[in-house]
């Protein structure tokens, strides 16, 4: 298996090397797949699938995927949001489509911190080649080389920022492009009902009694 | 029925700021008969504009000031360079404050406006007493209560002052932080009581009562159930026909004749137009900052060190809301997202006592303040992982089991925490940015301290899993929300600013009402008071202009 899963990994490094903006959907759309681990030969026609599909829905819709980010370094800036919420039992970061509403708030009321993101990144990748030489990537190292590698940066400003946009991005209003079918919401417990009537949780129920 | 007045009509009055204090002056003066105008710096939204939008109201300044567009500055004390940071907070839009705020509604106590005389000199702060008593004040703080619309049981807080009338309505329901909070207080035999909030229980005066949504702090309520002055009294002063509220216009330097009075204020409009407009008075209720920056900025040759401030105190004596907050985890779901954020409070520990060996008190509630994301980003125990699968799995659990104390601590009026201006910073008009100097009394810190103690057993004595504690930092307490001194209150024209009417001492047409008037800051809360006061100055204002003394 885990040999299998390495040479998709290459397969899957070459190919988003050449193909950027379609790597992005490919593994929007495969979250699943890679999760368990799983990926084979059979996977790939359903990768094409899952792209032809994510296609058709971008084009379906008005804006482009990515109005500020650089698709590869989109996929950087993903491989870490997702270790901040991983996709560990439920969707994380990765299945609310953090990644774009990072790319909304810096295409709009977060457009004065793309220098931050820019040379946050660079540090980053710098941090990585020193830890970790002979990589080519953030997404190419294994996911413990990634904790390792945030570890080393969780102190720095940049780190809180993602942090901050992450949070925000899994957690906010889903009109922004995150928290994808209200993931984070669900996740701690958030009903979005808008209004609702005492009693509100346990305690207050209890003395209603 | 909405009136529009001529910058070169000279109106009886104009009010400057559209907030808790200017809109209950706007209402009273113009149901007296006085034609006023009301220029805000900030837009004129409605309910309809408002959104339970985390990211575009707590994470960006929707209802706040931009520091973007009015930067402001901050230095410890004098000897620093002060440095870009937002380090004071206000709402920016008609409404003001009253719109974004979490509608506690707090009275002072009697002892609030004598705490030299009780307590003594405190080394290294200036306490005073104020020039008016509780007992002044009183029937404002009732008249404030029934005219906007608060919600609270009268008589329930063992230590507040004489009342003469009962809330108008009764108490919000209380939510599991509040059963929790009473259970852990009375086992420590203090004495909880049920929030005054000025948020409706009940429909009052053709508005709906509150569907208990749970965005109240940093939001607009858009049910119009949050008794701001944006949808209670400036709705009844645009009635009058007599009144204008003009937003989107920031008051840049209020004008005076050669006979030393104002005649009132340079504005830019929306196209950032300057534009005079004449007044027989001025009103200025632009908060505890802003205020003293326009009385900085308004200086001329008759008057160099700015308007009002022959004294030298415009700008002195800064307090704000110092605090802090412990945390408590419980074993089944409190779900505190919903509902209003504070139910009850305890004010045991509100009056300070020498015996502790320090100056200071606190008044503590129970509360759940955040949101999703904020929650996620500053809710959890500092010790906890802050990232992760672990700390994921935590959220999950901590965001519906969680509930929140939080002290509203002393703040000592001290000489050199100061609004001013910013020598070399100017805002997007062109203006000198605002510059804060703040540091804590030695006092301040101590009370915060002690306040976290108290709270954290009284989260323990209601069965807490698990408690924490925010930090007390300065930078924890920023931004600052309720900015208060730096246009003293007093009788002595040599040590403050205002009258004990809230008239300038040193110009007879210019009325100063808003948390600038403040001696003391008591234990935060300052809505109430702010309104109070001007419930009340509106009366003495209307004597005067009547008398000729104003026009």
């Amino acid at each position: 298996m885990s040999v299998r899963y390495s040479s998709t990994t290459a397969y899957w490094i070459a190919f988003a090397k050449r193909q950027p903006d379609r790597a992005r959907w490919i593994m929007q759309s495969t979250r699943r797949l890679w999760l368990s681990q799983c990926v084979g030969i059979a996977a790939l026609a359903d990768i094409a699938a899952a792209q032809q599909h994510a296609h058709g829905a971008v084009q379906s819709s008005t804006p482009p995927p990515f109005q500020t980010l650089d698709p590869a370094m989109a996929v950087e800036i993903e491989a870490i949001t997702s270790q901040i919420i991983p996709s560990t039992d439920g969707p994380g970061a990765r299945e609310a489509g953090v990644i774009y509403f990072i790319d909304r708030a810096l295409f709009t009321f977060d457009s004065h911190l793309r220098d931050a993101y820019r040379t946050g990144m660079a540090g980053i990748q710098q941090k990585r080649r020193e830890m970790f030489p002979g990589s080519a990537s953030v997404i190419a190292l294994t996911s413990d080389q990634q904790i390792e590698l945030i570890r080393a940066i969780e102190t720095t400003d940049f780190f809180e920022l993602l942090r901050t946009h992450t949070m925000y991005g899994f957690l906010g209003n889903p009109s922004y492009g995150g928290n994808r079918d209200r993931v984070g919401w669900k996740l701690i417990g958030f009903d979005d009902r808008m209004a609702y009537q005492p009693p509100f949780g346990y305690y207050d129920a209890q003395e209603q009694k | 029925m909405s009136v529009t007045f001529h910058p070169s009509h000279a109106v009886d009055f104009l009010v400057i700021g559209a907030g808790a204090a200017g809109g209950v002056m706007a209402k009273e003066l113009s149901t007296a008969g006085f034609r006023v105008v009301v220029l805000e710096q900030g837009p004129y939204l409605t309910e309809r504009d408002y959104k339970h939008d985390e990211i575009r109201y707590v994470y960006q300044p929707g209802l706040t000031n931009n520091p973007q567009l009015q930067p402001i500055t901050y230095r410890k004390n004098e000897s620093e360079k002060a440095q870009p940071i937002k380090a004071i907070q206000y709402g920016r839009q008609v409404g003001g404050g009253s719109v974004h705020f979490t509608a506690n509604y707090w009275r002072f106590h009697e002892s609030d406006f004598e705490e030299r005389s009780l307590f003594g000199n405190v080394a290294g702060a200036d306490l005073a007493d104020w020039p008016i008593k509780y007992a002044d004040l009183e029937p404002y703080y009732t008249k404030a209560e029934y005219d906007l619309g608060i919600s609270g049981l009268g008589g329930a807080n063992p230590f507040e002052g004489p009342r003469s009338k009962p809330y108008p309505l009764p108490p919000m329901p209380v939510k599991s932080s509040g059963v929790l909070f009473d259970r852990g207080a009375q086992k420590l035999g203090l004495h909880p009581y049920p929030a005054p909030m000025a948020i409706l229980s009940k429909p009052y005066q053709g508005r709906a009562a509150c569907v208990h949504c749970g965005f109240c702090e940093y939001f607009g309520c858009e049910m119009r159930a949050k008794s701001s002055t944006l949808v209670s009294v400036i709705p009844v002063a645009e009635k009058t026909g007599r009144c204008e509220i003009r937003p989107n216009s920031y008051v840049r330097k209020l004008e005076t004749d050669a006979r030393g009075r104002v005649t009132g204020a340079v504005y830019f409009d929306a196209n950032r137009r300057e534009i005079f407009q004449r007044a027989k008075a001025v009103v200025l209720c632009a908060n505890g900052a802003e205020t003293a920056r326009l009385l900085l900025l308004s200086k001329s040759k008759r008057f160099p060190q700015g308007l009002a401030n022959s004294s030298g105190m415009v700008g002195k004596y800064l307090m704000w809301d110092n605090g802090g907050s412990a945390m408590g985890l419980f074993e089944h779901p409190l779900n505190e997202y919903k509902g209003i954020q504070v139910t009850r409070v305890i004010h045991d520990y509100y009056r300070a006592d020498p015996k502790r060996g320090f100056y200071g008190g606190a008044g503590i509630d129970a509360r759940f303040d955040y949101y999703p994301a904020s929650f996620a980003l500053q809710g959890m125990p500092s010790n906890a992982p802050k990232w992760g699968a672990e700390y994921k799995k935590m959220l999950a659990e901590y965001f519906t089991h969680t509930m929140t104390l939080l002290a509203h601590t002393s703040s000592l009026p001290q000489f050199g925490n100061s609004i001013s201006l910013d020598p070399d910073l100017k805002d997007s008009w062109g203006l000198p940015a605002m510059r804060v100097t703040f540091d804590y009394h030695p006092d301040d810190v101590t009370t915060m301290q002690w306040s976290l103690t108290k709270q954290v057993e009284i989260l323990e004595a209601a069965g807490a899993k698990k408690t924490w504690t925010s930090g007390i930092a300065l930078t924890d307490m920023m931004p600052s929300n309720h900015l208060m001194g730096t246009c003293r209150m007093g009788n002595d024209p040599k040590q403050s600013v205002v009258d004990r009417n809230n008239r300038a001492h040193d110009i007879s047409n210019l009325l100063i009402v808003d948390g600038s008037s403040f001696v003391t800051a008591a234990r935060q809360q300052p809505t109430a008071t702010i309104q109070a006061l001007a419930y009340r100055a509106a009366g003495y204002a209307m004597q005067a202009a009547k008398r000729g003394e104003l026009g």
